[in-house]
């Protein structure tokens, strides 16, 4: 399948490994990606706090963009996924806002592409066997907490690919990677990471609990779809608590004998070399 | 002349926050509840009671993190995470000092970021973010790690449109 493609901005910078894992996963999934001409930011949070027609108008800007191709959009990252889906959700409901944010980009906006998160295209239209025959190391040993954080999944009549309280479908993905899924109660509890510069000592007992959290369920490592998440967990944990943090996407490169694991997670705050090598998966 | 609690009902063009029959589950699932001075159910009783100029001075408005599980359990359907959008955006429009001035400064330099290039450069946010708040010091050690690990490239590719994107900044302005 062919798809639009929205890197968005921490894709190119401090989650460049993620950029590079969907890029190699999509490839030998079968999955083209076409990235959107000349897109522009989100605005991400700093956007819809600041400003309501500024977080639309720009995620609008893109959306118009990506709708030249008939594909469904592929947003890795959980931040601008949600910036989308909102964005799409008020431009279907409200007539009157969509002529004015119209005027404002200097397009007209159809509605016709679907945006969706990886996480979805994989488990939904690639499906879990596909993805099964294509794993060559089993990812044995390895006990995953899967933690999807706030933005893929809320609200709920916006964003809805799974279950809001209690996503599955990345859990499937990992025991299809040969991951022993750890299941937890904090799956979608926040990590703070929006005001992880501005307020960081708030933030560092949110990363700390859920850590602790994942520790007592079992887990030795933690799973995303969100560069903010990955960021702010991998950064922002106490030392004597924090547990590697992988994009989902890195183990099922792995898992699939890929290029490129070893050289991404060099990349990180926890090295989790050691466990991987402990694991014989490196 | 509306009141306080017609006005932010009108720009949440949603339920209107009346309809909160103060069961607390908001209170109870926001991550930031331990660190605000009124939880998000009180705020919704303070702009009840006509209390909106303490409720925009407060740290609450700003220290949400837009994390959305208030909307999700409201069994009312009562927006409050676009509530406290618009309570931010009533906020710099009346001119009120933001209680966490650090928090608005982030925003603001990610936005002029956005404006500058189209697409957000990590390094060249940081910068401008720690001059905005005068909080140079932090995290020096782990920007330089990041940097090291070429994490953090100070040219990254941006958006060659850039008449457009700044036509919608323009077309946005508030007054």
């Amino acid at each position: 399948m062919k798809v639009s493609y929205y890197p968005g901005c921490s894709l190119h910078g401090t989650a460049k490994e993620y950029d590079q894992s969907v890029r190699v996963v999509s490839r030998a999934l079968g999955i083209e990606l076409e990235e959107i001409e000349d897109w522009s930011c989100c605005g991400a949070s700093s956007a819809h706090n600041t400003n309501f027609k500024l977080s639309v108008a720009l995620p609008a800007r893109d959306l118009i963009a990506a709708e030249k191709k008939p594909h469904d959009i592929m947003i890795p990252c959980a931040a601008c996924f949600n910036r989308f889906k909102t964005t799409e959700h008020h431009l279907k409901h409200d007539q009157a806002l969509k002529a004015e944010i119209e005027e404002i980009v200097g397009g007209s906006y159809q509605g016709s592409a679907a945006i969706r998160n990886p996480i979805d295209i994989i488990a939904n239209t690639i499906g879990l066997d596909a993805l099964k025959e294509k794993v060559v190391k089993k990812l044995t040993g390895l006990k995953p907490a899967s933690y999807y954080g706030c933005l893929l999944l809320r609200p709920p009549e916006v964003c809805r690919f799974d279950d809001t309280e209690n996503p599955v479908l990345l859990d499937h993905i990992l025991s299809a990677l040969g991951a022993e899924v750890s299941p937890w109660s904090f799956k979608t509890d926040c990590c703070g990471g929006s005001l992880t510069i501005s307020k960081t000592e708030a933030v560092v007992t949110m990363v700390d609990r859920l850590m602790t959290m994942a520790r007592e369920a079992g887990a030795n490592c933690l799973v995303t779809a969100c560069p903010v998440c990955t960021a702010n967990l991998d950064m922002r944990a106490s030392r004597h608590l924090a547990l590697p943090v992988f994009y989902f996407t890195e183990l099922a490169a792995l898992a699939m004998g890929q290029e490129g694991p070893e050289g991404w997670c060099r990349l990180h705050q926890t090295d989790p070399r050691p466990l991987l090598k402990e694991l014989k998966l490196l | 002349m509306n009141t306080f609690l017609e006005e932010v009902n009108e720009k949440i063009n949603g339920v209107p926050i009346q309809r909160c029959y103060h069961c607390r589950k908001c209170t109870a699932g926001c991550p930031m509840a331990v660190a605000m001075e009124h939880n998000p159910n009180r705020v919704i009783k303070m702009i009840q009671m006509g209390r909106g100029e303490e409720v925009l001075a407060s740290a609450t408005i700003w220290l949400c993190v837009s994390c959305e599980t208030c909307i999700t359990r409201c069994p009312n359907e009562v927006d409050i995470a676009r509530m406290m959008d618009v309570l931010r955006q009533m906020a710099i429009e009346r001119g009120v000092a933001a209680k966490e001035k650090n928090i608005l400064k982030f925003h603001e330099a990610f936005l002029a970021n956005i404006r500058m290039g189209g697409r957000i450069n990590e390094p060249s946010l940081m910068v401008h973010y720690k001059l905005k708040s005068g909080d140079l010091f932090s995290d020096m050690a782990m920007g330089l790690d990041m940097f090291m690990k070429g994490k953090l490239s100070l040219i990254s590719p941006r958006t060659k449109d850039m008449k457009s994107v700044r036509r919608i900044f323009e077309k946005t302005k508030q007054a």
